[in-house]
């Protein structure tokens, strides 16, 4: 999917994160993250990102992140919605994963 | 043991907090909703939530329900593409009017199913009644498929169809409650009760879930966790009742113990209909732990 716009998803809440995705002028995807628990999970919280955004096929991302605590899920879905968004895409891809 | 209905927890399908919290308050069913509690410009994020939620949260064996937009629109149809390939959820319809709202959102689920190679009917559905052409048909709606595990009255809309509102006691939905109740058992399925709207006011549902409960219904949607606890409380069989219920059950096994087809308890005879509802008591009894199922199974 190609980035067409800036997308956001995602809201400054407890437990929520708040995600921007627009095309990186560089090589690549970038991630821009502030949490409050960046040195323990920080790690963990780009990689669930760049991890999903691949899964999406979008490339050359920048990606501004605000986390207040969310969980694996809540970050895979608010940068699933965010880059939908920023393609200007509904064709959503469900994968039919096993109950 | 059925399936307990007692409590339905509504939890906006858009906050993440309480869709991860939801399955620590005790309720028996969790619904998650991408309807009425999430704005039109949020659709596909509260979509995105609660797939992702039900695929990563362990919410345990709590019936997993979410109530999808309405199946014409395609909103709604989008909804049923993430929630069926989830396995996971019943799928509830908001607003259904006639029993082939049931068959068309029907339709659409056995194509995604077949779609995805899950097994063909493993969907399950309940519908809310929210008006007055719904409950005149609740009966056609109950029957309309065997997808369905119950109907629901969802109030606040009924009362502004009708034209009316809701006063403490619920005189304005007497008949639609009725109505309901009667369909969903004349189908063999259960009927839940619509929410309480003021969540500060425990009397007042605990005076509702009382009625509800003389009706018939098998419990009630619940809108604050805090609302849990009473509703349970009044759908606790008491200790009374549960000693008369052990007791027909006893009586039961004595009975096809001495090959007797006729049995008497203190001198009066059980039937099935006592036997049924003596059933229904310890399954009540067993959800609270105030037996346990060796107990309940002698």
């Amino acid at each position: 999917m190609d980035i067409r716009k800036i997308g956001t998803a995602g809201t400054m809440e407890s437990s929520d994160i708040m995600i921007t995705i627009m095309k990186n002028k560089g090589t690549g995807t970038e991630i821009q993250l502030t949490s409050s628990v960046e040195k323990q999970y920080g790690r963990k919280i780009r990689e669930v990102i760049r991890e999903t955004l691949a899964e999406l096929g979008v490339e050359n991302a920048l990606v501004t992140a605000v986390d207040k605590g969310a969980l694996d899920c809540t970050i895979r879905a608010r940068v699933k919605t965010a880059a939908y968004r920023a393609c200007e895409s509904q064709e959503f891809k469900w994968g039919a994963k096993e109950g | 043991m059925k399936q307990l209905r007692r409590t339905m927890l509504y939890v906006p399908g858009n906050n993440p907090g309480m869709i991860r919290d939801a399955y620590i308050y005790g309720s028996d069913s969790i619904m998650f909703d991408l309807e009425d509690s999430v704005s039109v410009d949020q659709k596909d994020s509260a979509r995105f939530l609660v797939y992702e939620a039900l695929h990563t949260i362990d919410y345990g064996n709590k019936e997993m329900v979410v109530r999808i937009n309405a199946p014409d629109t395609k909103t709604g149809i989008d909804d049923l593409e993430a929630m069926v390939r989830t396995r996971k959820v019943v799928i509830r319809l908001p607003k259904t009017e006639t029993a082939e709202d049931v068959l068309e959102c029907e339709k659409q689920i056995e194509r995604i199913e077949r779609e995805n190679g899950i097994p063909a009917g493993s969907t399950r559905m309940m519908a809310a009644i929210e008006s007055a052409r719904g409950v005149l048909n609740a009966e056609k709606i109950a029957f309309s498929s065997k997808r369905l595990t119950g109907i629901a009255l969802g109030a606040e809309d009924f009362v502004t169809d009708l034209k009316t509102n809701r006063s403490p006691e619920g005189i304005e939905l007497l008949f639609a409650r009725s109505m309901i109740l009667l369909a969903a058992r004349a189908a063999g399925i259960d009927a839940i009760d619509t929410v309480y709207s003021d969540v500060n006011n425990e009397e007042g549902l605990r005076k509702e879930t009382q009625i509800i409960k003389q009706l018939g219904f098998d419990g009630k949607s619940v809108i604050n966790p805090r609302q849990i606890k009473p509703v349970c409380e009044i759908y606790t069989p008491t200790e009374k009742e549960i000693k008369k219920s052990l007791a027909v059950m006893e009586a039961i096994e004595e009975a096809h113990h001495k090959g007797s087809g006729v049995i008497a308890l203190n001198g009066k005879m059980i039937d099935k209909p006592i036997v049924e509802r003596a059933q229904h008591v310890l399954d009540l009894a067993r959800a609270v732990g105030a037996i346990d199922k060796e107990e309940s199974d002698k």
